[in-house]
């Protein structure tokens, strides 16, 4: 420094010139070596999202044709012989989707091809009718058309996931079947309509009448669980740690205590729930309480963590304001120091939640990696959620499963999305900056 | 801030306080146990609670071991009434169950499954004998230049295990060691297959433990590959790979016949008349158990018995046999319905 001091007009020494020299000749070996840096950065973030896109076109490709479920229009006749009054939801249904299967291809016989008939309508089709029947008893007696879910093995077949080209014997569509799907279709009887059941029933192990709405209730009621406790106690332990507790030994043991459960492996929480959840309080198996607060704990460290350094990052001089007129120290932390840490302390919590929300291995040991058919109600009614749904479907042998286990994916991460955008909207919409 | 605060509290309080009350009774029934079973039980119960009158029972997917470990954990509303298994109850368990009360399990044996070995349609067909699948799969075999020493298996194509078959490097995708379908295949395809050697048939009457190791350890060389407890996944690799073979649960191979073929053992292929029949070896049969003392006090455990072993479910042309549930013989079927009729209990365990 006092070198140049001495000289104002250092550019003209011999010494500095040299020096000039060297940093000219190194400089496009520098912007090179910058250009490579910021090319792998690049590539980075272009590979990482290569593979996101990768991820959702396969999801997609795979499942949005389960959105739309294949359907056979049928003239039911209501027949009254079939249907008493006093019986109504023991009747057999089947028997009257079959008069009509008859009615529509009078040449079928034998035991065989009318079973092979009988198959283009899903098993649970009947449901579907009783329930037609209970709501309107009306229809008893008359002849109406209505639409009707085919079978899986139909709908593969007719959104194109059997090649006919096989041998009849290699695929689970007969050349029967495609002959009267071709029919059906010329008559304007077969049409892919949107699946509702897909998002109002729960769990079945027919797919045509599989749901995800059963999941998304029970995630709603756990993540309800995991809300209602995990944000008071997050915020309560961050603003303790940090506002109030003494700095000491102890203090440091809890936050390195605190830090190790966040990274410990979820499964250890489901084992530490069935010990102290089931086996000590005796709490229901499979409810979305127990499940909830299994999920508290994992998400509590998280939650912690993100209110500390939310706390942290508010300014001292706010504090020692409040204490300069006059508050107190439990004043100063509800009135100024809290309101301003909030929406960090938010962001951290939907994350949390979402993790959450994403998590599966917990849960089997606390008994909710279930076959779950009725929809909860409550916090203590049986109960299976998204990620788990999607693990058991991935596990079933019903071919139709698999584009449902794509399509069950597609509604998590739409949730997961949302969250995600709910918690940077927060952080965007009342962040302070000082 | 402080209204949220009491608010939350309050909230948790009346939950804590809602959960003893409820926890105290049940009205649906609570079914654990195997994976294989799963698939079967699940569509039972589904008809059972469409057709009104009960709850839908409730089935968790827990693995045999783990279903016998709840089942057998005690009486009461918060323990399991039914736990599917993918084989018969151990000894062991059955010991455990009479030390915690459950004295009084009826047994239910519902029908077969068959364990298959497939390839891709792409790939010609196989034929295995078990003596060619315990050469290709164990860790140690009888040398093959003679004697009785066990030498690490040298074989890596499958024409060097059989002349009869293609020359194509031994690679078979297979359940995890905690898959109850491992179990079953070690027992039924290596076993079977060791025994048909002389030294090892010996082996097996002198050292049963030994015998049990020679069969029992599959080879860590790249031969035999874990390839997890998702059988879709173990399809859709046999169909990237057509040099490979996969192992699996027999309603797989009857989803998936457009793109995979199992391979023959010992002659016969394994189709639904085949295993139903018993002449294609590897076929197991599969349970139930059901704990006496909640019949009764759990609503519709014996109407859920009965929608089980009626005909129309798990019959010759029942649902069941539609998900691939093989059926028992006529007779066997109208004897365990009988039995479970009457609710026999099982005096021991085999």
């Amino acid at each position: 420094m006092s070198k140049t001091q001495g000289h104002p007009r250092a550019g003209k020494t011999p010494e500095n010139s040299r020096t000039i020299a060297v940093v000219r000749a190194s400089l496009p070996r520098r912007y090179r070596s910058e250009r490579r840096f910021r090319l792998l950065g690049l590539a980075a973030v272009v590979l990482s999202l290569g593979f996101l896109a990768l991820m959702f076109a396969s999801l997609l490709a795979n499942g949005v044709s389960a959105f739309r479920q294949t359907e056979i229009r049928l003239p039911v006749h209501f027949d009254p012989e079939v249907l008493h009054a006093e019986a109504l939801a023991q009747a057999d249904y089947g028997q009257l989707i079959r008069a009509s299967l008859g009615r529509l291809f009078p040449d079928v016989e034998g035991r065989r091809e009318r079973r092979e008939l009988a198959a283009l309508v899903s098993s649970a089709a009947v449901y579907d009718l009783r329930d037609l029947v209970m709501r309107d008893p009306g229809v008893i007696g008359q002849t109406r058309e209505v639409w009707l879910k085919a079978g899986a093995d139909i709908d593969m077949a007719v959104k194109g996931h059997f090649r006919r080209d096989l041998p009849e014997a290699e695929r689970r569509v007969s050349d029967r079947q495609f002959a009267w799907l071709e029919r059906l279709a010329a008559e304007g009887r077969l049409e892919k309509r949107f699946n509702r059941t897909f998002f109002t029933a729960g769990d079945s192990r027919e797919p045509e009448q599989a749901g995800i709405w059963g999941a998304v209730s029970g995630s709603f009621f756990t993540l309800a669980v995991t809300l209602m406790l995990s944000f008071p106690i997050g915020v309560a332990a961050a603003v303790y740690l940090e506002e109030f507790a003494r700095k000491g030994r102890i203090t440091d043991l809890i936050e390195v205590n605190i830090n190790n459960l966040a990274a410990v492996p979820s499964i250890v929480f489901g084992l530490l729930g069935l010990a102290v959840f089931l086996n000590f309080l005796h709490l229901p198996r499979s409810a979305p309480l127990v499940g909830g607060l299994v999920l508290t704990l994992m998400t509590l460290p998280t939650i912690i963590i993100a209110g500390r350094s939310a706390l942290k990052s508010v300014p001292p001089s706010i504090r020692e304001a409040a204490l300069g007129v006059g508050a107190s120290r439990m004043q100063t932390v509800l009135h100024h120091v809290l309101p301003l840490a909030l929406p960090g302390m938010l962001t951290g919590t939907i994350i949390g939640m979402a993790r959450a929300l994403g998590e599966s291995a917990p849960l089997l040991m606390i008994g909710m990696v279930a076959f779950i058919v009725e929809i909860p109600k409550g916090f203590t009614d049986p109960a299976t959620v998204l990620p788990v749904q999607i693990y058991l479907w991935a596990d079933s042998p019903e071919r139709a499963f698999v584009e449902r286990t794509s399509a069950a994916i597609l509604v998590l991460l739409a949730f997961l999305v949302v969250m995600n955008a709910g918690a940077i909207w927060l952080r965007k919409r009342f962040e302070r900056r000082w | 801030m402080k209204r949220l605060t009491v608010v939350s509290l309050a909230l948790v309080f009346c939950l804590a306080a809602v959960i003893p009350a409820r926890a105290q009774q049940r009205d649906a029934i609570s079914i654990v146990g195997s994976s294989t079973v799963y698939p079967f039980a699940t569509v039972v119960a589904e008809r059972f609670g469409k057709a009104g009158g009960f709850k839908t029972p409730k089935i968790e997917s827990t693995g045999t071991g783990g279903g016998f470990k709840l089942f057998c954990a005690g009486v009461g509303v918060q323990h399991p009434d039914i736990s599917n298994a993918s084989r018969a109850i151990k000894a062991s368990e059955f010991e455990t169950c009479q030390k915690n009360g459950v004295t009084e399990i009826v047994e239910v044996k519902i029908g077969f499954d068959g364990i298959v070995l497939a390839n891709s349609k792409k790939a010609p067909p196989l034929s295995f004998t078990s003596k060619d699948i315990f050469l290709a799969l164990a860790k140690e075999v009888p040398d093959p230049k003679g004697g009785e020493a066990l030498v690490a298996n040298p074989y890596k194509t499958w024409k060097e295990v059989n002349p009869a078959l293609p020359d194509v490097k031994i690679e078979v995708l297979g359940p995890p060691p905690t898959s109850g379908t491992r179990d079953a295949f070690l027992e039924l395809a290596m076993e079977r297959g060791a025994l048909a050697f002389e030294s090892l048939k010996k082996l097996s009457k002198e050292d049963a433990k030994k015998f049990q190791k020679v069969f029992a350890s599959l080879r860590e060389d790249g031969g035999w590959v874990d390839a997890g407890e998702n059988d879709n996944l173990i399809v859709q690799k046999l169909v990237a790979n057509p040099n490979a073979v996969g192992i699996f649960g027999f309603s797989f191979l009857d989803q998936n016949t457009d793109k995979i073929q199992g391979a023959k053992v010992d002659g016969h292929v394994p189709s639904f008349e085949n295993i139903a029949d018993g002449k294609y070896p590897l076929s197991r049969p599969l349970f139930f158990y059901v704990k006496k003392a909640h019949v009764g006090v759990i609503p519709g455990i014996q109407e859920y018995l009965a929608e089980f072993t009626s005909e129309k479910a798990w019959g010759k042309d029942g649902y069941l046999s539609e998900k691939g549930l093989i059926p028992l013989p006529e007779a066997e079927r109208k004897k365990v319905a009988e039995n479970v009729k009457n609710l026999v209990v099982l005096k021991e365990a085999k």
